[in-house]
């Protein structure tokens, strides 16, 4: 036998086979949506993935000491860059989320996913035991989940602000607050209901009405949703074949390419298409969450459980969306989608759990 | 944390913290787990059970079809003639689902197209009820400019769909507006009834009027198919199939399309009516009412002002003059009268005196002139009352009117497309039945020169002269329908009495001798007749003062005398006499039917002198009544 050197061994090949195979398959379906073109999609999403691979698997060898030294600092510096959205940043889609830098254009928001689960797993591991149950582990937590979160609502951009709570939120329930906290927040929160959606702009106010209903406006902000059904229902079992999808081909699927990805590939690529991806996501969550179970460290356990948790939620919201369980809140597909922010987060999550994968090989376990 | 509670004893440890993440983080797996599961089955349940549904809206956003409205079939004349035909028209619709920015769109095409504001408001009101990719009618025959313009900006102007279609075509226009009547779009209470979805097509239309109703089932034809794949933005993508549409049959008339619009050019500027019969079977060679509409206004969809114009007229145009106008038929009946007097053994060589009159009792019925003792075909020739007075007082109306009834007088024929008011025909039956009271004698002298209760309309004078002429018992027709024309039971000898007086009349010392035909070998026999409108006690005698006071000029005829083939009627209204204004128009037509070089050549004099032809006086007099009387516009047009 040859001896494979440990360089090598050391680097995740089942990930980036995984990985590969996602964006791949993403690729085709963009390669497709083109009209079967490389360009404008294909070919620069694939680039952009090779870069951000890279990225992550240096992100990867960066010990785990120095996310826990700079996680603090770190989420300082998004939360300042975030209100510096709200002054500088300009508007797009109808929301001010971006910064132009010159060389490419920063959504801060997207950054705080990640930011805010190093900084609670921080808060986390340096509280006492003895504190998990009291006034001091709640108040400093809910304060830095709640100051991006509503920074990040003024954009206006709701789905980025239900994902920084739902991280934050999965940080303290694993970190082992009291569950009837949790309970207690939900019941809360479903009482509130009603107040926070008077809140909401009337676009977005519509968006969700349009969900619980989406048959009531079909041609109007119905659209999405209806043209999106269509799509993956006349998609079958095994798809109308490469190429074929009159839905996206036709231009009847808005965003095709985007938020509605899903449903480009559920056209063409059927039931077995869309079961094949959520295998394909489901091994990376279950690789993820053992890296959280085997971690040795306690910073690096919250981590791993909470970007889990981050990529998490693009997934189900975005199918949910695509499949009319829930609003049209524009949040793309990880790896799949069109677009540099998403995957560059989901890299940046990948890139962590790496860190903390190669982490827990480095020494003895200090948790059982 | 005043709770109680069994962990809250417990000493929080490092170790606790860890087996509480683990099982805590197994819980979140857990419910991630739960809820990709349910994803997969909600994508399973949309994509396997509720896969017939979504295919087929699939399809239906993919594949648009349209119906294409069928070309309509003609109408020809007896030698293959159009009368209505199809021309190629452009026209501009709006697909509503396509519609993604009204305002901007409708705006441009304002501008391209130059609409204005009530053809806005119409296209603002369709497009509220117009639902899905059912098009909406922006503009119809639009320029061959307007449309290239148009395909031109198509890229920017979502939803709106060109097309080259057909529209109905009447070459000879007005002169056939009564014949043939008009087609037009079908209004929301026909496509109700009809509930065909080729009603509410842009570019379709039905039979609204004459024998463009009458015909409609022939003429409407099937409407093809034409499925496209269209994007989202309606671009169309490829053709996949395309069914043609049939276009409807074509309806054949016994109308000669030369003569028929000879006449009604011929007419000039009178109001009236003149019909051709053929003498051998029925055929119906012209039948004109003027004046007339033009029919490709109407089937264009004609404008308020324009109908407001032709209900204005008091020369009622929008009125079928030839089945629908009533008038007392006058002398034109005497030939009929004498016919009906042999019949009952009066002997045509008996004669009467005219003393200038005929003394009823203690009133005194006027002749027109004082005719000395005559016979009967001489009674005919000089129109005298007094003789058919005398007639008339010996045998009683009741007596004749069967014989005007087996001369087709008072009776509604089975004529395609037209609505016929029938007239009358008095005797003692009906004026009992209808003012209960008895028939008097003068009842009879007043009805035996065809006035009083007798009313009948041109194409029942018409067939009268045809009868006469032929002996036998025409049907008039305007398509080749049977009719068993049978001979009428009336003695040779005594229609040979009436067709001499007839000749008399215009060949001998008669009333109509300024009207002999100007051809060698060829004579027509007539008839004069004027009725009068108001009686003369009223003041006035009808030769002059306001037009509508004045009499109707009438005339019957046939040629040639010897062996007629050509029967005709001619009622000029208000004309001041048959031998004045009728009688020189069927001198005219009956010319054309032998030579028409000659006959054109009067008509081309007398066109001169009516300030150019029809549709020339018709363009004139509209836009002088525009520029007069836009004021006070008139609604209701026709849809």
């Amino acid at each position: 036998m040859i001896p494979v050197p440990p360089a090598i061994q050391r680097i995740p090949w089942k990930l980036i086979a995984l990985l590969s195979a996602i964006t791949g398959f993403g690729l085709l379906v963009l390669y497709s949506a083109a009209g079967g073109n490389a360009s404008p999609w294909a070919l620069q999403q694939g680039t952009r993935f090779a870069i951000f691979l890279t990225m992550a698997l240096a992100i990867g060898r960066i010990p785990l000491r120095f996310f826990e030294d700079f996680s603090y600092l770190g989420y300082l510096g998004v939360a300042v860059l975030l209100v510096a959205v709200e002054l500088l940043g300009f508007v797009g889609g109808g929301s001010q989320r971006w910064l132009n830098l010159g060389f490419m254009n920063l959504q801060p928001s997207e950054l705080m996913k990640v930011a805010i689960v190093l900084a609670l797993a921080r808060f986390y591991t340096q509280l006492p035991p003895g504190e998990t149950r009291s006034w001091t582990a709640l108040w400093p937590a809910l304060v830095m989940i709640g100051i991006p979160a509503a920074l990040v609502m003024l954009q206006p951009d709701l789905g980025t602000a239900l994902a920084i709570c739902a991280s934050g939120a999965i940080v303290m329930f694993v970190a082992g607050l009291p569950l009837w906290w949790f309970g207690s927040a939900v019941i809360a929160g479903a009482a509130a209901l009603p107040i926070l959606f008077s809140m909401l702009h009337d676009y977005q106010q519509k968006r969700v009405l349009i969900f619980l209903d989406p048959e009531s406006d079909p041609l109007g902000a119905g659209y999405h949703i209806s043209q999106s059904k269509i799509a993956i229902g006349s998609g079958g079992i095994s798809g109308k074949g490469f190429l074929n999808g009159s839905q996206s081909h036709l231009d009847y699927l808005p965003e095709g390419h985007t938020d509605f990805i899903f449903a480009t590939m559920a056209e063409e690529w059927g039931l077995i298409g869309g079961l094949a991806l959520m295998f394909g996501f489901f091994l990376l969550l279950r690789w993820s969450t053992r890296v959280a179970m085997n971690a040795r460290t306690r910073f690096g356990q919250l981590v791993a459980t909470g970007l889990t948790m981050t990529i998490f939620f693009y997934i189900a919201i975005n199918l949910m969306m695509v499949m009319g369980l829930a609003p049209v809140v524009g949040i793309p597909l990880p790896l799949f989608s069109y677009g540099g922010s998403s995957m560059l987060t989901i890299m940046t999550c990948v890139g962590i759990v790496l860190a903390i994968e190669n982490d827990s090989r480095t020494g003895v376990r200090r948790f059982h | 944390m005043r709770r109680k509670n069994p962990r809250q004893t417990m000493p929080i440890t490092e170790a606790w913290r860890g087996m509480t993440f683990t099982r805590r983080t197994l819980l979140v797996g857990g419910g991630q787990m739960a809820v990709g599961a349910a994803l997969a089955t909600r994508m399973a349940y949309i994509s396997v059970v509720d896969n017939d549904r979504y295919v087929l809206e699939s399809e239906s956003n993919r594949v648009n079809l349209t119906l294409v409205p069928p070309r309509r079939g003609w109408i020809v004349d007896r030698h293959g003639k159009a009368l209505a035909n199809n021309r190629v028209s452009l026209r501009i619709d709006i697909i509503p689902d396509r519609l993604h920015n009204k305002d901007l769109v409708l705006g441009q095409l304002r501008t391209l197209l130059r609409l204005d504001g009530d053809a806005m408001d119409r296209i603002e009101r369709d497009l509220k009820a117009a639902s899905g990719f059912q098009p909406v009618a922006v503009a119809e025959d639009v320029t061959e400019q307007d449309y290239s313009a148009v395909l031109v900006r198509l890229p920017d102007l979502s939803g709106i769909a060109p097309a080259r279609g057909f529209a109905r075509n009447y070459p000879t226009g007005a002169a056939v507006g009564h014949l043939i009547g008009y087609v037009g779009a079908p209004n929301a209470e026909e496509y109700e009834k009809a509930k065909n979805p080729l009603y509410i097509t842009p570019g379709f239309k039905i039979g609204k009027d004459g024998l463009e109703k009458y015909f409609e089932d022939v003429l409407k034809g099937k409407p093809g198919a034409r499925r496209v794949e269209v994007t989202a933005r309606g671009k169309v993508v490829r053709d996949l199939n395309t069914q043609p549409d049939v276009q409807g049959k074509t309806v054949h008339l016994t109308i000669d399309a030369d003569l028929q619009e000879y006449v009604a050019r011929r007419m000039g500027r009178e109001s009236g009516a003149a019909i051709v019969i053929d003498c051998l079977n029925g055929d119906i060679l012209s039948f004109v009412s003027m004046p007339s509409f033009d029919p490709n206004s109407f089937s264009d969809g004609i404008s308020n002002s324009e109908y407001a114009w032709l209900r204005a007229d008091d020369h009622q145009p929008l009125i079928n003059k030839a089945t629908r106008g009533l008038y007392p038929p006058g002398s034109t009946l005497k030939p009929m009268a004498a016919i009906a007097a042999m019949e009952h053994g009066v002997d045509p060589g008996e004669k009467h005196t005219c003393i200038g009159g005929y003394r009823l009792g203690s009133r005194f019925f006027r002749c027109l002139g004082r005719h000395g003792t005559i016979d009967m075909p001489t009674a005919i020739e000089k129109s005298c009352n007094s003789y058919f007075y005398w007639l008339g007082h010996r045998l009683g109306y009741d007596a004749i009117a069967p014989t005007a009834r087996l001369l087709g007088l008072g009776e509604e024929y089975q004529l395609a497309g037209s609505a016929q008011r029938y007239g009358t025909i008095p005797d003692s039956e009906w004026k009992m039945r209808k003012y209960h009271r008895e028939w008097s004698a003068s009842d009879s002298l007043n009805a035996v020169i065809g006035q009083g209760y007798v009313l009948a309309n041109p194409l029942q004078l018409a067939v009268m002269a045809a009868r006469i002429a032929s002996g036998r018992a025409l049907y008039p027709r305007l398509i080749n329908r049977q009719f068993e024309n049978k001979p009428l039971p009336f003695a040779e000898e005594h229609l040979a009495v009436a067709r001499e007086g007839m000749n008399r009349v215009v060949n001998g010392p008669g009333t109509a001798v300024r009207s002999r035909l100007p051809l060698d070998g060829i004579a027509m026999a007539g008839k004069t007749g004027t009725a009068q409108v108001r009686g003369l006690a009223s003041g006035g005698n009808g030769k002059g003062g306001t037009w509508k006071y004045r009499d109707h000029g009438l005339f019957v005829c046939f040629a040639p005398v010897d062996n007629p083939r050509y029967a005709a009627s001619v009622v000029i209204e208000h004309g001041m006499g048959g031998s004045r204004a009728a009688a020189p128009v069927a001198k005219d037509i009956f010319t054309f039917l032998y030579d028409r070089e000659k006959a054109m050549a009067a008509l081309e004099g007398f066109e001169a002198g009516w300030g150019g032809t029809i549709t020339e006086r018709m363009n004139r007099d509209y836009a002088a009544w525009k520029a007069g009387a836009s004021s006070d516009p008139e609604p209701g047009a026709p849809r």
